[in-house]
């Protein structure tokens, strides 16, 4: 399976009369995305703010993070089972505007959104700093179901990046980047001399905020299966919203996997990227250990030599984090997780609420748990009137100004257990 | 400018008023830097002044732990300084349990940096490196001479407020706290290169050593459940409407004890979820999903247990640290003990 992925970088975001790009500027159209938003009748309002790197803006609570994209050629559409009718996608062309993104936001659905701040001490712990944002705000009708509300704004915010991401169809990309992995046979024979290297991707599954969609399916009710790696890139995963703001996994990061980027860069040098696991990570005893025991069974019948672990979510996905480790390993494979940590605000507790001692080769994420300051902004896209009861928050952590203390955990994908930031924890 | 003032202590044979023979004196002021004060006097310069030295016998100390400390505070106390310093106590086990009492009670009391040192299997070290910043030392006072300068460093930026960096840095014992920096590479990238040199069967460093878990091994079986009087506790959440005691909905600090005398059940009018980890929507409808009351009271009525605790006790599990957990439960088993709980029904999410 082959994809070139198109990259149309943007460096600035402006409303207009209607929604394209020109000259690395994405103009929207603020009444477009409105009536998009507004056709589904449990959302009352919709309003549409934009975001811009070093601005004095606090972008909170924040739900999900996607890249617009749009398939210019290959079968099927971007998030198929979704927003377009399902058909296997990862092939083909598909462009993306880099540096722009769309974010959901508005009343909480639980705790778990968070804050993405523009400028500031706080932005440099989360990548949606340095992209240019266009920010739906978004108000649910009153009575609303809490699952409801999550899917009308899971619904917005990819119908949204649907409707942007058209903008760049007839756009010649910057830059063209192409990923091929070959049926697994295939894959095996063109570099025999190389590790053959495999992805656990553990897609949270816990229940409502805590729900992934592959081709539509919920995570939580399908048995792992293998994956193309340039699916991901065409939408086949989607977030369903948060989990904790700071180990949150949005759709941008399924589309940006950072794992999967960097086996590509390695493929062919140093090792054989054979492909991706899928795995959830249910509450159920009984299906932690049916689901870790199917990885453990398909990476030995892939005959894979090494895999890459990333969860998301901690606490209890901690386990099958641990289970999935053990058993992979036993099977034969050797492992390297990634995760992030929460040893509490004094960091002097263990970091994960599992441990096995197969998990002997971990990269650190950064830990969640320390309290960092978040000066007030000129301007607010949402609201703070949830962040004493948002995770990370506390009863009178914020001020009248808008200025307020939290743990880290609030920031959107501070210490996302992909891998994607630089941020990482070391033992003083 | 008026220099920065530290209080040293150290220990009966330090003083130079002898060994074990000596090991019960009571605590002693002395004005100025004495014994190895000289030498870290001399290294911190003119802009400090170790205005007293504080003496105390090591058995002297051991044995009256509480009235020891209390006097020492005392003399402490009156000098205001900005940094206590105690020993280094090298590899003198009494001594290095001092060192750190008096550190941690100095840090509590006078609210002021402190440091100490001790040689790495000194059993002061597993008791404080947590909550102490302990200079790694050699095993006898000839360390003396490479141990000051760290203390003079790290010491220095105690009172400046100044970032201390890693122990392999400044030269203190690991503690074991978890600390976040920005790496130059991406955590995916370093996970690629740790994975192709772990196939290649190279070395490879983890970045988070696995922690040796706390497992409490389970009480033998309740004989007679018809006899005995059960609690429910939960980390599921579950607290009064409003939430009084303000407990988070993510890392708890805190736990709350609430009555359900004369319920039935757990109404949703009365009670809520604030837990942040899982799908409340069910559970919000019906709180005896988590404290599971209904059930309870139906055994209590057919004597299938003897009675039913009139509280239930509970907090929020998702990203609480363990250490955070434990302390909960250190604190509330007095209560149940008090109260005559002979079992507990342990409820998560």
């Amino acid at each position: 399976m082959k994809l070139e992925l198109g990259k149309i970088y943007i460096h600035d975001v402006q409303f207009a009369d209607k929604t394209y790009v020109e000259n690395g500027t994405l103009f929207v159209c603020k009444e477009e995305i409105e009536k998009l938003v507004l056709e589904d009748d449990r959302l009352i309002s919709a309003r549409v703010e934009l975001a811009r790197p070093g601005e004095s803006v606090r972008i909170a609570p924040v739900k999900d993070v996607i890249e617009p994209r749009v398939k210019v050629d290959g079968p099927g559409a971007i998030f198929p089972g979704v927003i377009n009718k399902v058909k296997q996608v990862g092939e083909g062309r598909t462009h993306a505007l880099v540096g722009s993104t769309v974010i959901t936001c508005g009343r909480i659905v639980g705790f778990q959104e968070g804050v993405i701040d523009m400028s500031g001490p706080t932005a440099k712990y989360t990548p949606f700093s340095e992209t240019y944002n266009v920010c739906v705000v978004i108000e649910p009708k009153e009575g609303l179901e809490t699952h409801d509300y999550e899917a009308a704004g899971r619904m917005a915010g990819l119908k949204v990046a649907t409707y942007v991401g058209e903008a760049g169809r007839n756009v010649e990309p910057d830059e063209i980047v192409t990923y091929e992995t070959k049926p697994l046979l295939e894959q095996i024979a063109q570099y025999p001399d190389l590790p053959k290297i495999g992805y656990v991707h553990m897609l949270q599954s816990q229940g409502l905020l805590h729900d992934t969609f592959y081709y539509g399916v919920d995570a939580k009710k399908f048995i792992p299966t293998l994956m193309y790696p340039t699916e991901i890139m065409d939408g086949a995963i989607v977030s369903g919203n948060c989990v904790a703001p700071c180990d949150k996994v949005t759709t941008y990061h399924h589309l940006n996997n950072p794992v999967i980027e960097d086996l590509y860069k390695r493929h062919g040098k140093d090792l054989n990227f054979i492909g991706v696991i899928l795995t959830n990570e249910n509450v159920f005893l009984a299906d932690k250990e049916r689901c870790s025991d199917m990885v453990a069974k398909l990476a030995q019948f892939i005959g894979l030599d090494g895999l890459l672990i990333t969860e998301e979510g901690y606490g209890n996905p901690d386990t099958d984090l641990m289970m999935n480790c053990k058993k992979v390993t036993q099977a034969g494979t050797k492992v390297v997780i990634i995760t992030d940590e929460f040893p509490g605000r004094d960091g002097k507790s263990q970091s994960l609420a599992d441990a096995v001692p197969e998990a002997d080769t971990m990269v650190s994420c950064g830990q969640g748990n320390i309290i960092v300051h978040f000066p007030a902004m000129d301007h607010v896209i949402g609201t703070l009137d949830f962040v004493e009861t948002m995770i990370g928050g506390y009863e009178g952590c914020i001020k009248a100004d808008g200025s307020f203390d939290a743990e880290l955990q609030i920031i959107i994908a501070s210490t996302i257990a992909n891998g994607f930031n630089k941020l990482a924890a070391r033992t003083y | 400018m008026a220099k920065y003032k530290i209080v040293h202590y150290i220990n009966n044979f330090f003083a130079g008023a002898g060994g074990e023979e000596a090991a019960g004196m009571k605590p002693e002021l002395h004005e100025g830097a004495m014994g190895p004060g000289l030498a870290l006097k001399a290294a911190f310069g003119d802009d400090y002044e170790i205005v007293a030295t504080v003496v105390c016998g090591d058995n002297y100390f051991g044995e009256k732990t509480d009235a020891a400390k209390a006097e020492l505070l005392e003399m402490i106390k009156k000098y205001d300084p900005q940094l206590f310093i105690a020993g280094p106590a090298f590899n003198a086990g009494r001594y290095g349990v001092a060192c750190g009492t008096m550190c941690k009670a100095v840090e509590a009391e006078l609210g002021i940096p402190v440091l100490t040192g001790m040689y790495e299997e000194n059993p002061g070290v597993d008791m404080f490196k947590k909550d102490l910043i302990i200079v790694k030392t050699k095993n006898s006072a000839a360390g003396m001479k490479d141990a000051v300068p760290h203390i003079k460093t790290i010491g220095e930026k105690m009172v400046k407020g100044e970032e201390i960096l890693g122990p392999s840095i400044e030269g203190y014992i690991e503690r074991g706290i978890r600390v976040n920096y920005f790496h130059e590479k991406r955590g995916s990238e370093r996970g690629v290169d740790l994975l192709v040199k772990k196939c290649r069967g190279e070395a490879v460093e983890t970045e988070y050593p696995m922690p040796k878990f706390d497992r409490v091994p389970p009480n033998p079986p309740v004989a007679d459940m018809s006899k005995v009087k059960v609690a429910m506790i939960t980390s599921g959440g579950i607290v009064p409407q409003g939430n009084p005691d303000h407990i988070e909905s993510s890392s708890a600090t805190k736990y709350g004890v609430y009555s359900i005398e004369g319920m039935d059940r757990m109404d949703k009018k009365d009670f809520m979820t604030i837990h942040g980890g899982y799908d409340r929507a069910f559970v919000t409808e019906n709180p005896n999903l988590v404290v599971p009351l209904d059930v309870m009271r139906d055994l209590e009525r057919e004597g299938v247990i003897g009675e039913l605790a009139n509280y239930f006790i509970t907090t929020t599990g998702t990203g609480t640290s363990t250490g955070n957990a434990k302390g909960f439960g250190e604190d509330f088993v007095k209560k149940l003990k008090e109260d005559g709980v002979g079992a507990v029904v342990l409820t998560s999410t």
